[in-house]
């Protein structure tokens, strides 16, 4: 198959200010790609790029024309606003198929469905006549992801999607991506901090510093020597 | 009920009803958005621009209502702009952009007219400035605040909630932040003669703060909202026709009240 996403030598940046430098990647069908790096290190940048909302200052970022046409499902950092906003969870999960819709006012009865069915998906569908603030973190989750998954069949992309979550939640959270990427075959990219469960989860890992410091699998990124040192394993370990 | 027939026996009165009602109802749809995404303050700003570009119009003599809509529009999109840029400490900035726009609609009055019961109503609002032309403008654009409201409701929802995730869908974030905004200062410019300058943002919070105490999804607040405001602004014309009381501040007050018995009975049903 051909890969979803390809980066050739592609760099990102803000006025005069590099975030993003030469950096290469390929992400294929049923790939877990997991992103790691420190703060301001450029992953939520390359992020963007990849959503087709920034434009490369350099090199060249293909996506599928396939995974243009499904759409990507995008999970964004929870904003504080969203803390206290009245909305039903069914109202947000539907709002997930905005982009099929073009310019018409309501949603059809399919797009209803749709929403329908990702939330018996996901097990919120008891839920949804519920106030999504009143609901625990991993229950908030559990929505965004099906409101992501309603506007794509193919790709997901979370971004640090377990701050402020506990424990328990951050365990069942990565079971469910974890079944949505072997059971549905849905690509998933993730960003994120929580190093030592990542190399468990994903098949591939992309550790950056504006640059690429580690691309590959998640297996020698453990032998490598940016992997040892993020993971607190010093240079000998 | 006799003393609303009474008032409606007035045309003047039956126009401050209608334009009223519409204007009340666009300012409290629009408001649940700003309300929910922090921007309520620019209801604000464009309020206090909006008495500075209506004082000007007037020094120079020429009719109010064209100077301050594209002063005010023009106002909304910088204040969008800065809200949107994190560099810039927004509610600082706007602040100032407010105390400005009034000292220099207070300096143009006492240069040319002076201070008279006419700049005191722009401030404070009187139910004698709808005149019929005005009545049929604001039932205009009301009507275009209101349908471009719900036909674009779902998109300023997804926009509202989630501005990051809309984008990656393909909404034009951009395009509804700045027509929201335009939409604003559509309704403060039509609303602010009647309700005064000071008061009109009022128009603007308080109705989804409201709403927002009892109802838990957009949808109802949205509705709430709506009929909340347009019924507020009918007791508060009651009451202030009856007690002889400004028509601007009593119908905040009526909206104050309403937010204290909404908080009230939330409190009392979170505790069951």
């Amino acid at each position: 198959m051909k890969p979803f996403i390809i980066c050739e030598h592609v760099g990102f940046g803000y006025e005069n200010q590099d975030a993003v430098v030469d950096l290469s990647l390929e992400v294929e069908p049923g790939d877990y790609l997991c992103i790691v790096g420190a703060n301001g290190s450029g992953k939520s940048t390359l992020v963007k790029g990849i959503l087709g909302l920034l434009k490369p200052t350099s090199g060249k970022l293909a996506v599928a024309e396939e995974l243009r046409r499904s759409g990507i499902g995008y999970l964004p950092q929870q904003t504080a606003a969203q803390k206290d906003f009245p909305a039903t969870v069914y109202e947000v999960v539907v709002s997930g198929t905005l982009s099929r819709r073009g310019n018409r006012p309501f949603y059809s009865k399919r797009e209803k469905s749709l929403a329908g069915r990702n939330m018996e998906r996901l097990g919120i569908y008891g839920l949804r006549r519920q106030c999504y603030r009143e609901l625990s973190g991993g229950q908030q989750q559990r929505v965004l992801i099906a409101r992501a998954l309603c506007a794509t069949k193919q790709m997901l992309i979370l971004d640090e999607p377990i701050t402020g979550l506990d424990p328990a939640a951050i365990q069942g959270f990565y079971r469910l991506v974890k079944e949505l990427n072997q059971n549905d075959g849905i690509t998933i990219i993730m960003v994120s901090h929580d190093i030592h469960n990542v190399v468990t989860q994903a098949n591939k890992v992309l550790h950056m510093q504006q640059r690429a410091l580690f691309y590959g699998s998640a297996a020698d990124y453990r032998k490598s020597a940016a992997g040892r040192e993020f993971l607190g394993e010093g240079p000998e370990g | 009920m006799g003393i609303v027939g009474e008032m409606l026996s007035y045309p003047f009165l039956v126009r401050a009803f209608v334009g009223g009602i519409l204007i009340s109802l666009c300012a409290a749809l629009l408001g649940v958005s700003l309300v929910l995404k922090r921007y309520s303050m620019i209801g604000d700003g464009l309020s206090h621009v909006s008495f500075g570009a209506l004082s000007i119009a007037i020094a120079i003599g020429w009719s109010p209502l064209a100077v301050s809509l594209p002063v005010v529009a023009l106002a909304a999109f910088f204040l969008l702009r800065l809200t949107e840029n994190s560099k810039v400490k927004s509610d600082a900035a706007i602040g100032m952009i407010s105390a400005s726009s009034l000292a220099i609609g207070i300096v143009a009055t006492s240069l040319t007219t002076g201070m008279t019961t006419d700049v005191s109503s722009y401030m404070f609002g009187s139910i004698l400035a709808m005149s019929r032309g005005d009545v049929a403008l604001s039932a205009v654009l009301s009507l275009v605040v209101l349908g471009l409201f719900v036909f674009s409701y779902h998109k300023i929802f997804a926009v509202t909630f989630d501005e990051s995730f809309a984008k990656a869908t393909g909404v034009k974030v951009e395009f509804y932040n700045i027509m929201t905004a335009m939409l604003t200062a559509v309704a403060i410019v039509l609303g602010m003669r009647m309700m005064g300058a000071m008061l009109i943002s009022s128009l603007i919070i308080f109705p989804s703060l409201t709403a927002m105490r009892l109802f838990k999804s957009f949808r109802g607040v949205v509705w709430c909202s709506g009929v909340l405001s347009a019924l507020c602004f009918c007791i508060g014309m009651v009451l202030s026709y009856r007690l002889s009381t400004p028509a601007g501040a009593s119908v905040v007050l009526v909206n104050l009240a309403a937010f204290a018995m909404f908080s009230l009975v939330g409190l009392t049903v979170k505790k069951k």
